[in-house]
């Protein structure tokens, strides 16, 4: 059974593209780039071609590549280039609704003795330029936010935040690893100095990334080794998942606006179908600029690990933001930042489609669910007018 | 994605006994708003104090859902005197185990169970903990950690998260959390120096301090738990041991060496000790 994927945002297949692009690089063109030998040159040639490639579709210079092995490493390597290289600054800024991999990094810097601002979200998941524009200290050594949340698909005012951060002359870094593909981006005319891609949410193979420098930016580097990448990142290269990820770039570039056509429309239709058939639902940053692709709804009464395993049995992949999935004591921190409450927010779910979902996948979805909402409500302790919480410790 | 058994998915997409009991002798309640999982236990118990029916209402995920419903299946037919020595590790072995960091929904139905007991009595709810609290995230006191840890031979702060939830939140409370396991443990509360450590250590001296060190402090700690230690040989600064007793092949051996043991003899007699076993 063909499964129904909406779990884009956490991963997505690889594109027959990319695939058939990559299967020779696992047989017989298995050459190091580095080689003097006409099996190595080969390599080297296809690493060039998707570095150029992916440069097109950032709107950069080839040069202001570097190849990482996933959004993690290449979030890692910004922060701390940009800390390392001014090591007389000892304030970064980033958001409370960041990635782990730039939250925990904040985190054990914080530790080290930095000082760390984390900038809120209002309710909706959108962030306030004026609390950007009060944090800016002369020691500020970075601002680091994310082009779009994962969770919520939640879009940053990048272009404002870049423009406030570059009057102050202090470096700007973004995750963008669930933007790229899905919106318009063109780094001619965003200003960021560092910006991260991961090939595996842009159906390229796992264990790829991309961290974009910009020309003249300070780097330092965090993988030391030999002279790859213009000695920006030691390691030989993963040839197989840049040149797949060459070729996904390709195709994200072109699938932009079906991104925007037809899968934000799959999504609002599976949004406005939910909202109208269950009660005590919402949409979490309804009112914000969103993701085309992404769908984070809650569901009040219930949690949602029990709502994904049902689904699961239907076939249908999506997420949740509840404690009970990550293995953690407390919901996601996302919806916490946005002050969703405890009740829905353990209640959340996220579909996040792509090109290669179908209106018969959407459908399938608003047959299914709601009976399964209604299932798990029946054995809720807690009732619409009569929720009964006074006997529950909310800490 | 969890590694549930075939009977917790049994009783998770097949719930037994869901529902309420308009009628019920006694309503547990117990549930925490934080950590998502709430559990409302109904039972009806007949004249000669026996349970004739139970049902539950569950907020919480998929081990919270089967661990209600398993206990809900176990307690029929028990008397209220047989159901109050269901533990948590009785209902987690009806569902042929529950991952790790699942533990806690089996510790729900426990207090579930114990707080419609007790209102069956006459009793109000469960009071608050005794102690002082430890994890302030999630309410946790020092005497429910240190009873979770007597009760299920806890070695970790992770496991101790795991079944009291204590710890899974800020982590502020992870040092104070490891002193309980280790008074408990070993009867310890904080290790203290008691011989004094030379600038120097000769052969000898060092031999001095390790033997004095296993024979007054660690041995007897070891006793407690029906265990042993010789000390086998001395090479360098590595200390050669070997467990006796109830030691012998206990799963945590590995962390009484290394955590109790050897951070001990390195208090006592120098930094550079290391413990293997012989």
């Amino acid at each position: 059974m063909r499964p129904v994927y909406l779990d884009n945002n956490a991963t997505t297949m690889v594109a027959p593209e990319v695939r058939e692009a990559i299967l020779p690089l696992l047989e017989d063109e298995y050459g190091n780039p580095s080689s003097m030998h006409g099996l190595g040159g080969r390599s080297g040639k296809l690493l060039s071609e998707a570095r150029e490639k992916i440069a097109a579709g950032l709107g950069c210079s080839p040069s202001e590549i570097i190849f990482t092995s996933c959004g993690t490493e290449g979030d890692n390597t910004a922060i701390h280039s940009a800390i390392e290289s001014q090591p007389d600054k000892k304030h970064i800024i980033t958001t409370r609704v960041e990635h782990p991999a730039v939250l925990n990094v904040a985190k054990h810097l914080e530790r080290k003795g930095y000082d760390i601002t984390l900038l809120g979200v209002d309710s909706e998941g959108r962030m306030d330029l004026d609390q950007l524009r009060d944090s800016i200290r002369p020691d500020t050594a970075l601002v680091s936010v994310m082009y779009a949340n994962n969770e919520s698909g939640v879009i940053s005012p990048i272009e404002e935040m870049v423009e406030i951060t570059k009057e102050r002359g202090v470096l700007f870094h973004t995750d963008a690893v669930q933007a790229v593909g899905k919106i318009p981006l063109d780094l001619k005319k965003l200003a960021v100095d560092y910006l991260v891609l991961s090939g595996h949410k842009i159906h390229a193979p796992k264990g790829v990334g991309v961290l974009f420098l910009r020309r003249n930016t300070p780097f330092r580097p965090f993988m030391l080794g030999g002279h790859q990448e213009l000695g920006r990142r030691g390691g030989t290269e993963n040839i197989p998942g840049i040149v797949g990820l060459g070729v996904a770039m390709d195709l994200a570039v072109n699938h932009i606006e079906e991104e925007n056509t037809r899968v934000r429309a799959m999504r609002d239709r599976l949004e406005k179908g939910l909202m109208a058939t269950i009660p005590d639902a919402m949409v979490n940053g309804f009112e914000a600029s969103r993701l085309p692709n992404t769908l984070s709804i809650a569901f009040k009464y219930i949690e949602g690990e029990a709502m994904l395993l049902l689904l699961d049995q239907f076939g249908i992949c999506a997420s949740s933001g509840s404690a009970c999935t990550s293995g953690s004591l407390e919901p996601s921190h996302v919806l916490r930042a946005m002050g969703v409450p405890f009740t829905y927010a353990h209640g959340s779910l996220r579909f996040s489609l792509s090109v290669y979902n179908t209106d018969e996948d959407i459908d399938l979805v608003l047959k299914e669910l709601p009976p399964i909402i209604s299932r798990l409500r029946e054995f809720s302790p807690f009732r619409r007018g009569d929720e009964g919480l006074d006997w529950v410790e909310d800490h | 994605m969890w590694e549930y058994t075939d009977k917790l998915k049994e009783h998770f997409l097949n719930p037994k006994n869901s529902g309420t009991i308009d009628d019920a002798d006694a309503v547990g309640e117990v549930g925490s708003l934080s950590c998502g999982d709430a559990l409302r236990l109904f039972l009806k118990i007949d004249d000669e104090g026996r349970i004739e029916d139970a049902k539950f209402q569950t907020f919480g995920c998929a081990s919270a859902i089967a661990s209600s419903s398993v206990l809900t299946e176990m307690v029929k037919g028990m008397t209220v005197e047989e159901a109050e020595k269901v533990t948590n590790k009785d209902i987690a072995e009806a569902l042929g185990g529950l991952p790790k960091e699942k533990m806690h929904c089996s510790v729900m139905g426990q207090e579930a169970l114990e707080d419609a007991i007790r209102r069956y009595r006459g009793l109000d709810a469960v009071p608050a903990p005794e102690g002082e609290i430890v994890c302030k995230c999630f309410g946790v006191t020092d005497v429910q950690i240190k009873h979770a840890v007597v009760e299920n031979k806890l070695t970790t702060v992770e496991e101790v998260t795991n079944f009291t939830k204590a710890g899974g939140g800020c982590e502020d409370c992870h040092g104070r959390i490891k002193e309980l396991i280790d008074e408990i443990r070993f009867g310890v509360t904080e290790l203290k120096p008691v011989i004094e450590k030379p600038a120097k250590l000769t052969n000898i001296k060092r031999f001095q301090l390790v033997t004095q060190t296993i024979d007054e402090e660690i041995r007897p700690a070891l006793h407690k738990d029906g265990g042993d230690i010789e000390l086998i040989d001395i090479e360098g600064t590595v200390v050669i041991v070997s467990l006796r007793g109830a030691c012998v092949g206990c799963p945590s051996s590995g962390v009484t060496l290394k955590d109790f043991v050897e951070r001990r003899l390195k208090e006592t007699v120098e930094d550079a000790i290391t413990v293997r076993e012989a």
